[in-house]
């Protein structure tokens, strides 16, 4: 059996103000050297899920693990397991991909060698060196997005933590970015991940749970689902599952 | 050490890309010295320089009213402008609506007159006290019509009250002579010769003014030992714009996200923060510091005498940067949104240096002000500046003003600790 990357148990979380436990005894067990993705509909928790694994929220009960290290607020030795990609652009836009690499470099823990080395190398994988020296404010959408991923696995996460990481960009930037996040999954990096872009996720994903109102209605190897519910699709399988009414 | 390291670096050059934020911390704390001193200066330079000007409507014929006029040109403090004799009251009052003057005198018609009657009978009273035969023909009415002053209501009272003080005595110096005059004439029957006059009434004694500053030297304080330390203590404080702003930006940013899921601890954040505007903050009074000493003089402002203990002035500058990025700092950390930032931090700076003292002088505080002065950081400050600039003090003299500046700095950095605890920021 594969060592778990990630191994949740009666997982609940209170929403401030809320008397109700979210996630209600969750329990989600993610095999190391996954591609792993988490999808359901608007309001589902997939973000809240993801900030509870990355110690970004406290949890109410229940245990999180990642690779077999218990999730605390400020862990030092936790936090150096993972890599996170927010939605949003998690840099400086007045700093170059080198400032910026240089940057979080240091704070993941690595030295100035280290870091050096590891920023040539993602630059030249991401097609960032021509721009190395540039303010990323002045970047293209996808080089932004790209940047954004550099940053996240300068220190060889075990674990990357993905929520859409491809939203907003070209058809070329998007497969350079899931090229590279495959690749690093060769390379051990389980993938996390999560989107609303459901045919980069057929692409991209092994195994995937769908989640709605804090409850997981199914998890499993995604060609199985499939095959289980008839479904061609990722999408038909989402719909078929959760249903066509809106969502807040 | 390497993360710090690496921290600082990263500050000092979003810092120094941001263009108005540099201009707002160097350019305008600059202007703000440069206005404030010369405006101050022009106020410390009136009697020698900068003259008020003054209408003069002589409705008088005799030659104690032009006595006076000379007199009152001689203090220094005015630009005469002599108006003719029939000018009325509207006419005059015209005039200083148009800004022509701010001040104005009418003298009565029979000024010289009256002044001169007045002298005859204070003299013949003299004389008769004495037991000699005194003239009292002359001295039926002893009274002289006073002068009229017009002053514009621009003019604030403590300044009108030492205009008010000057043509007193010139009305006075005035007065004495023509009854030194009149009683020189009834004992001698011949006019005062002049070099008598002279040095009976010119003849004054003189006032030393001494400074007490404890190196023992005799610089007279100016404009520039007043306001560049003060105001470079305003700019210190008002770097709570950029960097709280800063902080609250970060906090609501998206790096922010990524910075508490990595293996450090925020407080590296704020103490590398803390290093490089501290470092601001430093250069900010080198600058203006600078200024004062080199562009001062060729701008027509007095130099700034710098300190004799210049190791003083350094431990004074690093506690008041310390403080106002503490304070910053601490501003950050509570305000939600940049507009809270900015708009407490700016309001809160001018209100803690009006309390210190930086806008009114402390010591013309009321009573009930003096426990709220030493709530001011801002206050502490000044007074370490002013033991060493004015004082001439060195830091063993300015030590009571840095360890209660020293606590309010420890106070600022619990509240600190208590605000990101609270927030759940470490």
């Amino acid at each position: 059996m594969k060592p778990l990357a990630v191994d949740i148990s009666d997982l609940g979380f209170r929403y401030p103000g809320q008397p109700d436990l979210f996630f209600a005894h969750l329990d989600l067990k993610i095999a190391a050297g996954e591609r792993f993705g988490l999808f359901g509909p608007n309001g589902a928790g997939k973000t809240t899920l993801m900030s509870l694994m990355t110690g970004l929220l406290p949890r109410a009960t229940g245990s999180i693990r990642l690779l077999g290290q218990e999730v605390r607020k400020q862990n030092r030795s936790v936090n150096k397991l993972f890599g996170l990609i927010p939605q949003d652009f998690s840099f400086y836009q007045e700093l170059t991909p080198a400032e910026n690499l240089e940057f979080f470099g240091a704070w993941s823990g690595l030295r100035r060698q280290a870091i050096r080395q590891r920023t040539n190398e993602l630059l030249e994988i991401l097609g960032l060196s021509a721009v190395r020296n540039k303010p990323v404010q002045q970047f293209s959408g996808g080089m932004k997005r790209r940047v954004n991923l550099a940053i996240a696995v300068i220190h060889h996460p075990g674990i990357l933590f993905l929520d859409e990481p491809t939203v907003g960009v070209d058809v070329q930037t998007r497969h350079a970015i899931i090229d590279y996040l495959k690749q690093l999954n060769k390379e051990g990096t389980t993938l996390i991940y999560t989107s609303h872009q459901l045919s980069e996720a057929e692409d991209l994903c092994e195994k995937i749970a769908l989640i709605d109102e804090g409850k997981i209605i199914v998890h499993d190897d995604l060609q199985v689902l499939l095959s289980e519910h008839r479904q061609e699709g990722l999408e038909g399988l989402f719909l078929n599952l959760t249903g066509k009414d809106y969502r807040n | 050490m390497y993360k710090l390291w690496a921290t600082i670096v990263k500050d000092v050059r979003i810092l120094s890309r941001d263009k108005v934020g540099l201009t707002f911390m160097f350019g305008m704390p600059i202007i703000l010295v440069l206005v404030i001193t010369s405006i101050q200066n022009s106020t410390f330079n009136l009697v020698n320089k900068n003259k008020v000007s003054l209408i003069i409507c002589n409705r008088d014929t005799g030659t104690l009213s032009t006595d006076l006029i000379h007199t009152i040109d001689g203090i220094g403090m005015f630009r005469l402008v002599q108006v003719a004799k029939d000018q009325d009251a509207k006419a005059i009052t015209d005039r200083m609506h148009a800004k022509d003057a701010l001040l104005a005198i009418v003298i009565p018609p029979d000024f010289s007159y009256q002044l001169t009657t007045k002298a005859k009978k204070l003299a013949g009273k003299a004389l008769n006290s004495f037991g000699l035969e005194g003239d009292t023909l002359h001295a039926k009415n002893g009274n002289v019509d006073p002068l009229t002053l017009y002053y514009h209501p621009i003019l604030q009272e403590s300044f009108r009250r030492s205009i008010q003080g000057a043509l007193y005595s010139a009305l006075q110096l005035v007065e004495s002579k023509q009854v030194l005059r009149s009683l020189y004439f009834a004992i001698n029957e011949k006019t005062l010769p002049d070099t008598l006059e002279n040095e009976l009434l010119n003849n004054r004694i003189g006032i030393n003014e001494i400074p007490v500053v404890r190196d023992g030297s005799r610089i007279v304080p100016n404009a520039s030992q007043h306001n560049v330390p003060a105001w470079t203590i305003f700019a210190m404080f008002f770097v709570v714009i950029s960097l709280g702003g800063s902080i609250v930006r970060e906090k609501s940013s998206g790096s922010f996200i990524r910075l508490k899921t990595l293996p450090t601890n925020y407080l590296v954040a704020l103490l590398s923060k803390q290093i490089t505007y501290l470092g601001v903050t430093l250069l900010q009074a080198a600058v203006i510091f600078a200024m004062g000493v080199w562009l001062f003089p060729h701008i027509g402002l007095p130099p700034l005498n710098m300190p004799a203990d210049l190791s003083g002035l350094f431990v004074v500058s690093f506690m008041c940067g310390w403080c106002a990025v503490s304070y910053a700092i601490c501003v950050g950390v509570f305000a939600q949104t940049q507009e809270q930032a900015n708009g407490f931090g700016a309001v809160s700076i001018v209100i803690l240096s009006a309390v210190g003292g930086l806008m009114v002088p402390s010591f013309a505080m009321p009573g009930s002000f003096r426990t709220v002065i030493q709530l001011s950081p801002l206050h502490w400050c000044l007074e370490a500046y002013y033991g060493l600039f004015l004082e001439g003090g060195k830091l063993r003299d300015v030590l009571t003003n840095i360890i209660p500046l020293f606590v309010i700095i420890i106070l600022i950095h619990l509240l600190i600790l208590l605000g990101l605890k609270r927030k759940k920021l470490i």
